[in-house]
């Protein structure tokens, strides 16, 4: 048993720390501010192998694991949200969902290029009738020949516009609920693709979210991914190791909140004291500083757990669902810190409080994360 | 070795186009110190190209005999014609002590020199004395400033060390001071040459050097970027300052070189440093506490800076420099 | 071409603060670096190797634990690693440390030897003209750009105080470069990934070409004799104040001292 991270893990660890504290941090709430996507950054973090961690040399990624994927997530949330969910969703829910399930042709044809960053990648399941309740799909997959003809409309899909290939899923046989459910390729440029309306968010604004739309989309048959009605296992196990991401990032939004609250308890100068002299900070900050530790055992065991082909789906959950409410408190907490100041956009704290409320939302609520949970501990 | 045969302090007496540096001229004050705890004499050593009459000041400085080396091959600095002059003098002469200017070029010379004549060198001293033993004592920061340690090179000679310019103080000046000027003639091995100078560029022209700034504004890692820095530079241009930085921009490359202020960078003394988002390293420290007046402006109340502040304000730069420009600037139209 | 890349790891001398009570240096949970400028010299040997085909080979002299620098050399696009660690070669100054490092020069294949101006935990600048001369090979120090030209030819441009200097240099030679000049790449992901599968050669003294009078203790003149931390000049006022009244207090100081 070993609680450390590896050699290169811990290398890598040093240089997205330093990549973020130089590139990332700088423009971090000029991106918040103008609801910017960071393009600049991402290209930087593909030219760097960043956008294919976990995807094999073979298929033109960096042949690391997902722990490894994790601390990049985990760094780069630390001072950006924004830019942590973008390679989180562009790695989990994509280019894992290729490599997981696709076939020897799929995989050469779109991970060498996901992996290089060339194309980014993005994940469509949410409708506007169908979130937690994800079964009730109502895009319409429809056999045409070589083709299927999609129709619909995807709501709350992170990367897109920015993406070049997403994972959708639609029915096939609307019958068969569930099992009538099957995934697809879909590349940006087919006929009858098209982005629809962006969202404006309350936080991870410079993460690009908006409405898919499919208008007797063809999508060619050999771009089905899995098998046909195998989509809603696919989806749902894609969203385990996408949560495993989203985690990481909530690991990285309160430890880079209890950053700054630390950084400026030591500053800050009230009844003759700093801050951090104060036994209340001192017992407050423990707490949050022993509940951020968790996260990261917990964001890591499960992201090793996959990494050794065990089953993972309740770490996930437990892990999402404890690193997400730790951020929430850990943000909220840090405002209350900085006070009027932690008000204001002059202090990132106010920032990072609206990126933390997302992660008890999206790939699964906190209560969907609960009866993932309860499901297993029932189960025998 | 025979110690005994080795003896007087020398002093490598930097010229740049006929121009002696200022730095010789405070290695010639501290030499001067030395010999004189010695009971021995200060010796110049001045490699150049048709600029022998310059010896008399480096006389009026303080050297008992100035070495003349004059050659074509001498006329701009080049490290191994410089190594081959100044190596055939010690050879000639045997120093006891050989003293140079931590400047590129005595930093770049003395170290092919001390190998070539496979004895220590000391960088960078802040202080030199003599022991009772009658060793030089060379005095140094390390470790980023942060400690300080005495070094002694008691089994070779020369023993060579560099200072670097603004440590030492110069002499009187005094032109009636008589002393002798030696010419020494060089054999050069031209196979040798593989470096050729192609072109020498004054990058800075009409900007003052900041070790000669009378005010200087000076940031660090909490002025953060270009941008922070145009502000300093906007309060500079205003009471006519220089705008320096600290050894983290320099490292970030938001800034050159030849500003930073520090153990690494120059000794400054101006008449006010201010200090923007500088937290204080000793490395910094060790550039600019002899300034006459220092304010610091820092977030952090803890921060080493306001250690050696006269004033100290604990606040955002990036607030106070603007709003201390416009005051400035409102109190200057005025007059 | 076969360039080798002289490193050093050093403790990050910018977050050595000093214990205020005791007066002493506070070297845990000190981070070990690549020395900056050193880095700066790989980036350089890598710039040369995209631009015109080279072999990069690293090398640095350490303890064990210096093997963690060439790792990261590797990630950043090295070829090959020597780490030289012995005790022999232990207590050394710099013309010990340059003695050592030439005498594993002498036993590879170089067309350039690239070096950083300093290492900052001793700022002396020193190793890399000393390496050079015992190579006797032409040096240039504060290299902040660098050309290939073809044939042994480099054209570099080397920073002086007052600006710079274009020169032309006929290799073999040895270049001390800065780290402003050569804004030194992040290491790859899947080059960390390949780093430590990769071979790091540990050369012991006897593998050198050098005397062993030459290394360590031994073979440095200049010795330490005493080391100690500097006494700091009192503690002025500190104001903590908002940013109009800072602005009064110091236009009040500027007067008071005749600055305007």
């Amino acid at each position: 048993m070993d609680f450390e991270l590896t050699k290169s893990q811990k290398l890598f660890q040093q240089m997205i720390r330093e990549f973020a504290e130089k590139e990332v941090k700088p423009i971090a709430a000029e991106v918040d501010e103008q609801e910017r996507f960071p393009s600049e950054n991402v290209a930087k973090l593909a030219k760097l192998g960043v956008l294919g961690i976990p995807t094999p040399k073979e298929y033109g990624g960096a042949g690391g694991d997902h722990v490894m994927y994790t601390v990049a997530v985990e760094e780069l949330s630390r001072v950006c949200a924004t830019t942590g969910v973008i390679v989180s969703a562009h790695t989990s829910l994509c280019e894992d969902a290729i490599l997981d399930n696709g076939t020897p042709e799929q995989k050469k044809k779109y991970l060498p290029k996901l992996a290089s960053g060339e194309w980014i990648g993005a994940f469509g399941l949410t409708e506007p009738n169908a979130g937690t309740d994800a079964s009730a799909q109502q895009t319409m997959a429809v056999a045409d020949g070589d083709y299927y003809i999609l129709n619909g409309t995807k709501i709350f899909i992170t990367n897109a516009g920015e993406a070049d290939v997403y994972v959708i899923a639609a029915m096939t046989d609307k019958s068969k609920g569930n099992k009538g459910i099957t995934t697809f390729i879909v590349e940006a440029s087919t006929p009858g693709f098209s982005i629809g309306k962006k969202e404006h968010k309350m936080g991870i604004r410079g993460s690009a979210t908006c409405e898919l739309i499919f208008e007797n989309c063809r999508v060619p048959k050999e771009n089905m991914l899995g098998a046909l009605g195998g989509g809603f296992a696919i989806a749902m196990k894609t969203l385990d190791g996408g949560r495993i991401g989203i985690a990481a990032q909530a690991l990285g939004i309160a430890q880079g909140a209890m950053d700054e609250t630390v950084k400026y308890c030591k500053e800050r100068k009230q009844f003759g004291k700093s801050l951090a002299q104060f036994q209340n900070t001192q017992f407050q900050l423990a707490d949050l500083q022993t509940k951020i530790e968790a996260s990261r055992y917990l964001v890591r065991a499960a992201a090793w757990k996959k990494d050794h082909g065990m089953p993972f789906s309740a770490d996930a959950a437990m892990a999402k669902l404890f690193a997400a409410e730790t951020a929430m408190e850990m943000t909220t907490k840090a405002v209350q810190f900085h006070g009027g100041y932690g008000y204001t956009r002059e202090y990132p704290v106010e920032r990072m409080m609206r990126d933390a409320k997302i992660t008890e939302i999206y790939e699964g609520t906190s209560e969907v994360q609960r009866m993932v949970i309860a499901a297993k501990l029932f189960k025998k | 070795m025979n110690k005994a045969e080795y003896k007087d302090v020398y002093v490598y007496a930097e010229q740049r186009e006929g121009k002696i540096q200022s730095v010789a001229l405070e290695l010639l004050g501290k030499a001067r110190v030395l010999a004189d705890a010695l009971g021995e004499k200060v010796v110049a050593l001045f490699p150049g190209y048709k600029n022998k009459e310059a010896a008399n000041e480096l006389i009026a400085w303080g050297a008992d005999k100035v070495i003349v080396m004059d050659a074509p091959e001498l006329e701009n600095y080049l490290t191994e014609q410089y190594s081959q002059a100044m190596s055939q003098a010690i050879d000639k002469y045997k120093p006891s002590i050989v003293l140079l200017g931590a400047t590129t070029i005595g930093r770049d010379l003395g170290p092919r020199l001390a190998s070539r004549l496979a004895t220590g060198l000391t960088a960078d001293c802040t202080s030199l004395d003599i022991s009772e033993q009658r060793e030089l004592l060379m005095t140094r920061p390390a470790f980023g400033g942060n400690l300080m340690a005495t070094i002694m090179c008691t089994d070779h000679r020369p023993q060579m060390s560099t200072v670097r310019p603004g440590v030492m103080q110069k002499g009187v000046k005094d032109t009636n001071r008589k002393g002798e000027i030696e010419v020494l003639d060089i054999k050069f091995d031209s196979s040798k040459f593989k470096v050729k100078l192609v072109e020498k560029v004054k990058e800075n022209k009409g900007k003052v050097d900041i070790t000669e700034a009378k005010i200087l504004v000076s940031g660090g890692r909490g002025v953060g970027n270009k941008e922070g820095f145009a502000k300093l530079q906007a309060l500079a241009d205003v009471i006519g300052a220089q705008v320096s930085s600290s050894r983290a921009m320099v490292d970030a490359g938001v800034m050159p070189h030849e500003v930073q202020v520090g153990q690494t960078g120059k000794t400054v003394r101006p008449a006010l440093y201010l200090a923007c988002g500088i937290s204080g390293a000793i490395q910094h420290l060790a550039g600019m506490e002899e300034s006459d007046f220092i304010i610091a402006i820092n977030k952090d109340k803890f921060a080493p800076i306001f250690g050696v502040a006269d004033v100290g304000i604990v606040g955002d730069a990036h607030k106070i420099v603007p709003l201390l420009t416009e005051k400035l600037s409102k109190l200057v139209t005025k007059k | 071409m076969n360039i080798v890349v002289c490193v050093k790891q050093v403790p990050d001398t910018t977050v050595v603060k000093i214990d205020p009570v005791k007066n002493t240096l506070i070297r845990d949970g000190v981070p070990s670096i690549m020395n900056p400028d050193d880095k700066g010299g790989l980036e350089l040997a890598l710039q040369l190797k995209d631009k015109c085909g080279a072999t990069v080979t690293v090398i640095t002299m350490g303890p064990p634990q210096a093997d963690l620098v060439l790792r990261e050399a590797f990630a950043m696009g090295a070829d090959r690693a020597i780490l030289l660690t012995d005790r022999a070669f232990a207590g050394a100054d710099t013309l010990a440390t340059s003695n050592a490092l030439a005498g594993a020069l002498k036993v590879i294949p170089y067309d350039l030897v690239i070096t950083g101006r300093q290492a900052i935990d001793g700022d002396t600048a020193q190793v890399g003209p000393e390496m050079a001369e015992h190579l006797a090979l032409p040096q240039v120090s504060y290299v902040v750009g660098c050309e290939y030209k073809g044939g042994n030819n480099f054209r570099v441009k080397k920073e002086t105080e007052d600006g710079y200097e274009i020169l032309d240099v006929e290799g073999p030679a040895v270049f001390t470069v800065l780290a402003s000049g050569f804004d030194a790449r992040y290491m790859s992901v899947g080059g960390i990934v390949d780093a430590f599968e990769k071979e790091v050669e540990i050369w012991p003294a006897s593998k050198l070409d050098i005397d062993p009078n030459k290394l360590g203790l031994k073979g440095s003149p200049t010795k330490v004799m005493r080391a100690f931390t500097k006494a700091t000049k009192a503690a002025g006022q500190v104001y903590e104040v908002d940013a109009e009244q800072a602005v009064d207090v110091i236009l009040e100081k500027m007067k008071e001292k005749f600055i305007i």
